[in-house]
């Protein structure tokens, strides 16, 4: 390796464009001055759930002051259909209507205001039908996607359950969640001299946008490019649901040559587009006195919204998060996709592993309470064993050489299985044993106030699903200043991908942070890139970008080896400065010297996740490379009067591999857990009987506010590494510390269980109103 | 036909023949290319368009996104563009946010840095309140703290302490007193007040509505004043909330933790106590505490004056006892000892409309209840007297058993709805409940959650 030691790689740098988002300098798609001309878009929206458009009569809006066109679906020139997956996703309704807030017409005007203004003028006639708004509704109606449950199983879940000696049932809810992303859905196509189209996109897809953009104007991929700087959050909700946008943008620009860009308004963005699937989930064990489990069946009702958009690959990684972090011997998951008349569930953090790994902490949350035990050490009776250490042979918690199967349900071996090291960490840093004890002595003289307090882990596992997505691609420049132009597939929606990649590309050069140019996100400079998903960005990305240095590295090293008369091994990179043999010189001179010498500075870079083999239809292999691991503790207090709450404090030990950007990785951790916290707490998504939704504004949507985070609230990075050959043995960071935020809402039930007899079973959210509601069915048996 | 003038980091700007309903934002990003300044949600419940404005009473974070900018004449207004120095060194805060890692996806951001260079303007330093009115989805707020208090001890910087101010261009439609106000209204009883447009706002936003003639009132001095005497204290219709959370405090300390909680920062700082009444929301938050504490509504109109109970004001659900050209003038509220407490209840501590909010003023001699003023918000289609609850309580000993007794009568007094923000019966067990809360809080027992620690 001639490479030096120190380099930026590991380093706690702040984002990239820090400085340009506090000056406000950082642009977005909506910052974009537009040539003069430019028309803005709006779409008018459907009034009822289900039904038939008899008529529409949009003569009030072809009127509207500064309207310039009105699109309806006969008007579009070639695919109306913006979805991901199965082309089941008309931009413009075709006569049908699904949901309420689906668009129906599209309103080309001078302005933002004068679009919304003749959007809303439609006047719209429909033979309306009963709609689908609740999962009881979709499942009586055998409403779905697929043709009938999909089922994960390892070994006889029923028998073993029934042998064993103890059993346990039960039912919940968890609700789905808004993304709530700052800035908005947005996008400005802008039409070239032949017939293609440049897009702006706040997107975590470009590839998509560019691929959905090209069937709409009947164009090769080729004509379209899409270029994405930075989004304003992402959180899953920009990977397919600017589809939407763009499409609209680009086929308004195509018609009427002028620059098209479309916003959604706050309220449309939360109306029209997808959020969080929300489940029901159903669940029965069996298990022995210590509450080691023998079987374990879960019913997943997964509420899919109206299209199928990426709802199959979210209830596959539910299923395949149902074990969480335990050996299970004998599981069966089963996975119902019912398709309801509400907006369609889509992408967001966690993908569908979230809802999975809520089922299975409830379910350890009942059994520990039902036999009265310490929930930590009922979930490290049931951990997955260690890996083996130098040749010894894999371990329990109790030290004894286990003999267990330490395969999850779909059959992959846990080989780097960190939380047992990781939850003794926690558990010492965040003083769990002395403070349950101080909680339970406090709670003796409370009536009204109980505090609670639970510890929840997360095993998350890393990869896409669809194999095929598990690729990406980069492209580098060295200049002959020795100046470097970075570019790869990955998006920036503020988890800091750009500067972890940087941070590799500089020290794969030796060179500062200051060389390395970060640039937008272009479909014409890498092309066929998969979403900025699963957590992949800078796995996927750093190797990509990494290949493409040492191509380059490689050919200057040759190049300078053979110029000075040296070996290649005594070529080195390192504080800015090239080592080469007794000589040193400038990273430029290198690089001025290379290009003198008709040495090629550009190289493009690939990378392939290995390894990997899934059937998602048996629901065998290895979908996954590695997985990530994290635990939580949180304590809250409750008042039962109100059922109002608080997080007190938590303490969070996560594993970040190698970091690359250890202050990053934290930023994602802190983030992600309150977000995940937010969603099993105040954040409720209310839709009324006709299917409209309620909670379309942060006036009635609650996401956290900032004194809504712990009071205390420590963090710290586990000291590891990755087992795997990842970039820099770091491990994914976005999605996995979502799921701490777990143990908030266990330690809800931990506090409401101390008003009384019986399992609280809170649903989620857990707003104060369901705290309040199960509160008082302990305490007055209502 | 008016014209405004009004600094805009550090430059003058006069406007002439411009849309009066055209909001500060638009302004900003359409006209000025000033697209720092981020549209989040365009109802003034994220921040992301925070702006600093002073004016003489000093410096205020406020939403551009629903200021009319009419309601800019004569103030200064800085954006993110302006936090730095001409020559780039950057706002302390702004400096602290890029170290602590306090900015993600970088959209809120703007929004954050001015509402914290105006705190740190102002010297406050209790940063979650302060930072209410901002919402963040990316860093969990954490490292935003941390650099709001890493901040705090620098300097305010030099161009950010002298903010100078323009003269107020005089305005037909921008009365500067309540007789101008009197005067203008009686003439055009069709006109629509403006405020401090934080509900107003919404309709040109979201409402899409075309406002019509509109009569700005923040040039009316007198009607922010606040005066007292022996008997009363009387609050002009125009003192802001952030104004009222400082002289009720010392009165009533428990309304004023419940202003803490109205709204935010920003949205304190431009609404308005007779703008909270005057719009007749049955949620508004003031009604029911000011109906508690026995408050009277000063209702003017030309120059004829009249004085109501506050409660009879409130008619039915959006019908209000208000004469076509009458407005409010003042407030006045009995002094009297401190019995008062005042409960809100909302899915979010801070920043959230009330799913139920109760005000309790109970007075007992000799261990008996003489006395019962009580009103809810959320319960109703107007805020309103628990007149059952209330008689059931006056000649009853102060023990809990009368409390639990009496509580029962509140299903006499309401029937509330179920909607998005609670349930009927959340909201009236709720409401029984806050009544057990208060004897145990007047018995010195009572202990929210807001109050436990780790």
């Amino acid at each position: 390796m001639n490479l030096g030691k120190n380099l930026p790689v590991g380093k706690p740098l702040p984002h990239d464009a820090a400085k340009l988002h506090v000056t406000g300098k950082a642009r977005y798609v909506d910052d974009t001055p537009l040539p003069r001309g430019s028309l803005h878009l709006a779409f008018g929206l459907s009034t009822i759930a289900k039904g038939r458009i008899t008529a529409m009569d949009l003569a009030d809006v072809e009127t509207s002051p500064d309207v310039v066109a009105v699109l309806r679906a006969d008007d579009l020139p070639f695919t109306n259909d913006v979805s991901p997956s199965i082309h089941d996703e008309p931009l413009l309704s075709d006569g049908t209507v699904h949901y309420l807030g689906q668009p129906l017409f599209l309103v080309v005007a001078k302005s933002h205001r004068a679009a919304r203004v003749a959007a809303r003028k439609g006047v719209i006639t429909y033979a309306e039908e009963d709609a689908l708004l609740t999962l009881d509704a979709a499942l009586a109606a055998d409403s779905r996607f697929e043709d009938g449950p999909r089922i994960y199983q390892k070994g006889d879940a029923a028998t073993a359950i029934a042998a064993a000696l103890n059993q346990i049932e039960g039912t919940f809810e968890l609700g789905g969640q808004e993304h709530f992303y700052l800035e908005g859905q947005a996008a400005l196509a802008l039409p070239q001299e032949d017939g293609g189209m440049l897009v702006n996109s706040s997107t975590q897809h470009p590839t998509e946008i560019q691929h959905k953009v090209a069937e709409a104007i009947g164009l090769p991929m080729h004509a379209v490019r899409v270029e994405t700087r930075r989004m304003g959050g992402g959180f899953g909700g920009k990977e397919s649901q600017g589809n939407a946008l763009a499409v609209a943008c680009a086929v308004a620009a195509a018609r009427t040559g002028k620059p098209c860009k479309m916003r959604y308004d706050r309220d449309d963005d939360m109306v029209i587009t997808g959020k969080r699937h929300a489940f029901r989930i159903s669940y029965r064990a069996g298990y022995d006195d210590q509450g080691r489990l023998a079987g374990v069946e879960f019913i997943h009702l997964v509420n899919c919204g109206w299209a199928q958009d990426l709802s199959l690959p979210v209830a596959d990684r539910a299923m395949l998060h149902s074990d969480n972090a335990y050996a299970i011997p004998a599981i069966r998951i089963e996975s119902h996709r019912l398709k309801t008349n509400l907006q369609s569930a889509t992408a967001y953090r966690g993908f569908g592993g979230p809802q999975g790994m809520v089922g299975i902490e409830r379910l350890m949350d009942h059994i520990a309470y039902d036999l009265g035990l310490d929930p930590v050490e009922l979930r490290r009776r049931n951990y997955y064993d260690a890996p083996e250490e130098e040749g010894s042979p894999p371990r329990n918690v109790s030290g004894k050489v286990s003999s267990r199967d330490n395969t999850t349900p779909y059959g992959m071996e846990v080989t780097d299985f960190e939380l047992h090291a990781l939850t003794d960490q926690l558990l010492e840093s965040a003083d769990y044993q002395r403070r349950k004890a101080e909680i339970a002595e406090w709670n003796k003289g409370q009536s009204h106030l109980k505090r609670g307090l639970a510890f929840s882990p997360v095993k998350f596992g890393i990869s896409f699903t669809l194999t095929h997505l598990n690729q990406a691609g980069a492209l580098v420049h060295v200049y002959q200043d020795g100046s470097v132009h970075l570019n790869h597939g990955g998006t920036e929606m503020g988890q800091g991908l750009f500067q972890k990649v940087a941070q590799v590309a500089a020290s794969r050069f030796g060179i500062s942070m200051e060389k390395v140019k970060i640039t937008a996100t272009d479909t014409a400079k890498v092309p066929n890139t998969s979403a900025t998903a699963a957590s992949s960005g800078s796995d996927l990305n750093g190797m990509a970008v990494k290949a493409a240095c040492d191509t380059i590295r490689d050919r200057m090293t040759a190049f300078l080896a053979e110029r000075h008369q040296t070996q290649p091994c005594a070529v080195v990179f390192d504080g800015d400065r090239v080592r080469i043999g007794a000589e040193e010189i400038p990273f430029e001179a290198a690089a001025k010297q290379c290009y003198e010498g008709r040495i090629s500075l550009s190289a493009t870079g690939f990378y392939k996740t290995p390894s990997l083999k899934w059937d998602r239809i048996k629901g065998e292999g290895r979908p996954f490379f590695y997985f990530a691991y994290g635990a939580s503790v949180t304590e809250v207090v409750v008042d039962r009067l109100t059922g109002e709450n608080r997080i007190l404090r938590t303490d969070i030990v996560h594993d970040a591999g190698a970091s690359l950007n250890p202050d990053l990785d934290i930023g994602q951790v802190e983030g992600g857990y309150v977000q995940g916290a937010g969603w099993l707490t105040t954040e409720e998504l209310v839709w009324d009987g006709k299917g409209a939704l309620r909670t379309h504004a942060p006036s009635t949507y609650k996401i956290p506010a900032c004194s809504d985070r712990p009071d205390v609230f420590n963090v710290a990075l586990y000291q590891g590494e990755n087992r795997e050959e990842t970039i820099y043995r770091s491990k994914a960071v976005g999605e996995p510390p979502f799921m701490l935020g777990i143990s908030a809402w266990l330690a809800l039930s931990n506090a409401v269980a101390q008003f009384g007899e019986g399992y609280p079973a809170l649903n989620a959210p857990a707003t104060a109103e369901e705290v309040w509601r199960c509160s008082r069915r302990l305490t007055d048996g209502i | 036909m008016m014209t405004i003038t009004f600094h805009l980091n550090g430059e003058e700007v006069v406007l002439q023949d411009f849309d009066p309903a055209a909001t500060l934002l638009d302004f900003l990003r359409e006209e000025r290319g000033l697209t720092g300044t981020k549209e989040g949600c365009n109802e003034g419940d994220c921040g992301a368009c925070t702006v600093m404005v002073s004016d003489p009473t000093g410096a205020k974070p406020l939403n551009s996104c629903i200021l009319f900018l009419p309601q800019l004449n004569g103030k200064s207004v800085r954006t993110v563009e302006g936090a730095a120095d001409t020559d780039g060194t950057l706002h302390p805060v702004q400096d602290a946010m890029i170290t602590h890692h306090g900015s993600q996806c970088g959209f809120c951001t703007p929004g954050f840095v001015m509402s914290m260079v105006t705190a740190h303007k102002n010297g406050a330093t209790d940063h979650d309140v302060q930072l209410a009115g901002n919402l963040c989805r990316c860093t969990g707020y954490a490292p935003i703290i941390r650099a709001a208090e890493a901040a705090a001890k620098a300097p305010v910087p030099q161009w950010i302490s002298k903010e100078t101010l323009p003269t107020a261009t005089p305005a037909a439609n921008m009365p500067r007193s309540a007789d101008e106000l009197a005067v203008l209204y009686e003439a055009k009883p069709e006109a629509r007040l403006v405020a401090g447009a934080t509900d107003l706002g919404l309709w040109v936003t979201k409402g899409l509505r075309d406002l019509g003639e509109m009569i700005f009132l923040d040039g009316c001095a007198d009607l922010k004043e606040v005066s007292e005497n022996e008997h009363e204290i009387r609050i002009g219709a125009m003192v802001d909330m952030n104004r009222l959370r400082e002289v009720i405090t010392p009165l009533h300390p428990s309304y004023g933790e419940m202003i803490r909680r109205f709204a935010s920062q920003q949205v304190r700082a431009a609404a308005t106590l007779g703008g909270n009444i005057a719009n007749g929301s049955p949620i508004g938050d003031n009604p029911p505490a000011l109906i508690a504490l026995g408050a009277h509504l000063h209702l003017r109109q030309g120059n004829n004056r009249r004085v109501i109970a506050l409660e009879d004001f409130f008619v039915d659900y959006g019908k209000q006892d208000r004469k076509p050209g009458e407005f409010i003038e003042a407030v006045s509220l009995p002094r009297q000892a401190d019995r008062l407490r005042v409960y809100k209840l909302s899915k979010r501590f801070d920043q959230d409309i009330s799913a139920v909010l109760g005000a309790f003023n109970v007075s007992v001699t000799d261990d008996q209840i003489t006395a019962a003023r009580i009103a809810f918000g959320g319960l109703a289609g107007r805020p309103k007297r628990a007149s059952h609850l209330e008689a059931a309580l006056i000649g009853q000993p102060w023990n809990e058993a009368s409390i639990a007794a009496a509580a029962a009568e509140l299903d006499r007094d309401f029937s509330p709805l179920s909607d998005m923000r609670a349930s009927a019966p959340y909201r009236l067990e709720t409401a029984r409940n806050m009544l057990s809360r208060y004897f145990a809080d007047l018995n010195g027992t009572g202990q929210s959650v807001l109050e436990v620690r780790s």
